[in-house]
């Protein structure tokens, strides 16, 4: 139940965490920070003041609902379907390895990977922006050709590159 | 390697026995089907076991001993239980213990012949029998080419449960020798509309094929062979769509049994697919006909078409003087602005012509609504080509003379340059023109180049009106594509009954105590819905657009014809 802090490859604060359920399973957790209010309400000034803008030049208020419309759908999508809270890796002993990366309305998507199914896992390194960054990823056993590896699956992808 | 026992979650309430299910040793695991409750006699469960797994084809065996008891614990019994691994001989021999409402169990395996006595780690996994058997698996394994399944996958899991149907089918009323604790069906569901209605569809399906060899021999007759007439129907939209729907039908009828999950998907996604779409074209049927909406209809229609000629003459009336500002060749501008001119008049008299029969045309037509929405659409696209054809004839003629500019220009410029194109070798080769050759090149260079904007203009000016009903059509199309191939079957499962589709599984750690095993809950994760329209997407007939974005606006510079569709309506007339 240790809890470590460290620091993504952008500089924002994570929290990972390992559970040890028994001998052959343990958890792995990275925390992502989560939404700040100060983010949040500097974004909803923003549409706001320009939509004020945009009613003051065209006296229409049709802006404005608009305004009230795009902000509502846009934080739904962000918080169901972009915003990360926790990505965690559950690793099961002669079963499996299992990602859930939980977003911050509460969904979950997971995928599991059989032990049958992973090759090898390695740490990669890649270009992002101007530098290089290093993340572990799974291989994949590509079953017609044994030798082969059919897909690479990164992990904790958001917790990196955020 | 760790032992892991799957656990269906419906037998953690069975009173003691013993547990039968399937050791699959590539995995190191068990999966356990049933508890067979005291008392019994060996002789008969293993007469029964050998019945199952003939019917099943799945091994099962005697697996272990289920000790669940209420009060204290007993003695006598846990060596009885140890004894009856002696009975059915299993290695290893699994003992899982319960003991009162206590969550966490005791579970431990007995090798008898191994001489080492290592201590192996358990993992208890909970399943739901039920889900687990009705579930598939994504992407569909192909066990045809196979034969064998894969054991060392988590799907041997759910093959083994799915297989073990008929174990979990039996009247939980009748008094076998054996009592059995696992997923109980409440029988199979009976009421008697949906047996009228298997009994109706068989012959509804023989009568329906019958039908549709009958109309699928007229529409191969030779008589509809010819050139013109195959022609035609290979331009109209309407046609297509309607063969389209034939084969559907034939699919839907045919007598033979869908041989797997994805062939009865396919049916069923077929099937309800044809539903909507009839129901939504009768619901339109009825609009149409209900406040004599055709005539209202044939009235607006005519004066529309009327209204386009018009602004089109107006059009041809602004590009013959300056059009924005522009200086033309003013001959070539009158030469053609006449020639246009003249087609929207030959055009504006037809429509006149036309304009008493449409409305009986538009009320016939209207009745092929009840064929479905889809044909309706292809109905309504192919109108739209037939009103466009002036449209249509001034782009084709404004595209001719265009290429054969651009064209002229090209080969002109090479000369130009002492260059020729070689068609045999395929490529340019420099080349020693005469002076005269030069001289009349260079001629014909200029006169072509300085008419080529007044050609420009027209060209532009009906590509740009041809595109818009192209769009218009295109997006007709596409709503008839989506009606065709949207698997809507497969949706409503996946909405209604997330667990038949399964993209995989997913495993919870429940709460757990020191010195006992693991204990997790296994999930079905259900398929995504854009997996599930991937999956099971209906193919439809109609082709988009090979050529990309870059080779598309190549042809329309150079002048060649652009189809967007391989089936259109505006060659026919």
């Amino acid at each position: 139940m240790a809890e470590r802090r460290y620091r993504s490859a952008s500089g924002a604060p994570l929290a990972l965490r390992c559970r040890q359920h028994s001998a052959s399973c343990r958890e792995l957790a990275v925390r992502c920070p989560r939404l700040q209010l100060r983010s949040l309400s500097a974004v909803t000034s923003a549409v706001w003041l320009a939509a004020y803008g945009l009613f003051v030049l065209c006296e229409n208020s049709v802006v404005l609902s608009a305004a009230i419309f795009l902000m509502l759908i846009g934080l739904i999508i962000y918080l169901h379907c972009v915003k990360i809270d926790q990505e965690s890796l559950l690793v099961i002993g002669s079963l499996g390895i299992q990602l859930t990366s939980s977003y911050a309305s509460g969904k979950e998507s997971t995928t599991f990977i059989e032990m049958s199914q992973v090759k090898d896992v390695v740490i990669n390194e890649a270009i992002h922006m101007q530098k290089v960054i290093y993340y572990l990823c799974i291989l994949l056993r590509d079953p017609q050709d044994p030798q082969g590896v059919s897909e690479v699956v990164p992990l904790f992808q958001v917790s990196v590159t955020e | 390697m760790v032992l892991k026992v799957f656990f269906p979650s419906c037998c953690s309430s069975a009173e003691s026995g013993i547990l039968i299910g399937r050791w699959i040793s590539e995995q190191n695991s068990a999966v356990i089907l049933a508890v067979v409750h005291f008392p019994f006699i060996p002789v008969q469960v293993k007469h029964y076991l050998r019945e199952v797994q003939q019917v099943t084809k799945v091994s099962v065996s005697v697996l272990g001993s289920w000790n669940n008891s209420k009060q204290e614990k007993e003695e006598s019994l846990s060596e009885f239980l140890e004894d009856l691994g002696t009975i059915f001989s299993h290695e290893p021999w699994i003992q899982i213990s319960k003991e009162g409402d206590s969550k966490f169990w005791n579970c431990s395996t007995l090798q008898k012949q191994s001489d080492i006595h290592r201590e192996e780690e358990i993992i208890l996994v909970y399943y739901d029998q039920r889900k687990v058997m009705l579930s598939h698996l994504h992407p569909p394994l192909d066990t045809a080419d196979h034969g064998a399944e894969d054991a060392s996958k988590l799907s041997a899991i759910f093959n083994t449960v799915a297989n073990s149907k008929v174990l979990f089918m039996t009247d939980r009323y009748d008094d076998g020798p054996i009592k059995m604790t696992h997923w109980q069906s409440d029988g199979i569901e009976a009421s008697i509309i949906v047996e009228l209605m298997k009994q109706a569809s068989v012959p509804a399906c023989m009568l329906l094929t019958f039908l549709l060899s009958l109309v699928s021999g007229v529409c191969n007759s030779r008589v509809l062979k010819f050139w013109p007439l195959s022609f035609l129907w290979s331009k109209l939209s309407t046609c297509e769509q309607l063969g389209h729907r034939l084969q559907h039908l034939q699919v839907i009828s045919s007598s033979k049994k869908a041989q797997n999950q994805t062939q009865l998907m396919r049916k069923a996604n077929i099937f309800v697919s044809l539903l909507i779409d009839v129901a939504l074209g009768i619901l339109l049927m009825s609009w149409l006909y209900r406040k004599n909406q055709i005539g209202h209809l044939a009235d607006t229609l005519i004066p529309v078409a009327d209204h386009v000629a018009e602004e089109l003459q107006d059009l041809l009336q602004w590009l013959m003087g300056a059009p924005a500002g522009l200086k033309m060749n003013r001959a070539l501008d009158q030469v053609l602005g006449r020639f246009f001119l003249y087609h929207i008049h030959l055009w504006i008299s037809y429509i006149h012509l036309m304009s008493p029969f449409i409305e009986m045309i538009l009320w016939y037509v209207g009745l092929s609504a009840c064929l479905g929405l889809t044909v309706a659409l292809c109905i309504l696209s192919d109108i739209i080509a037939l009103l466009t054809f002036h449209i249509y004839c001034f782009y084709v003629y404004g595209a001719r003379l265009y290429c054969l500019k651009i064209y002229g220009l090209s080969s002109l410029w090479r000369l130009f340059r002492g260059k020729k194109w070689n068609v045999l070798r395929q490529r340019v080769d420099s080349c020693s023109y005469d002076l005269d050759q030069l001289f009349i090149g260079t001629l014909l260079f200029t006169i072509l180049l300085f008419l080529l904007p007044t050609t420009a203009l027209y060209y532009l000016v009906f590509t740009l009106l041809r595109l818009l009903v192209v769009i218009v059509q295109g997006l007709i199309h596409l709503l008839v594509d989506l009606i065709n191939s949207v698997p809507l079957y497969s949706i409503i499962l996946r909405f209604c009954r997330s667990y038949r589709l399964a993209a995989g599984v997913k495993f919870r750690v429940l709460e757990q105590q020191d010195g006992k095993p693991l204990r997790l809950l296994m999930q079905i994760n259900p398929l995504s819905y854009g997996n599930v329209v991937q999956t099971y997407r209906l193919p439809t007939y109609s082709c988009y657009p090979k050529d990309s974005w870059t080779s598309l606006c190549k042809k329309l510079f150079l002048g060649e014809l652009i189809y967007p569709w391989k089936h259109k309506g505006e060659k026919q007339e």
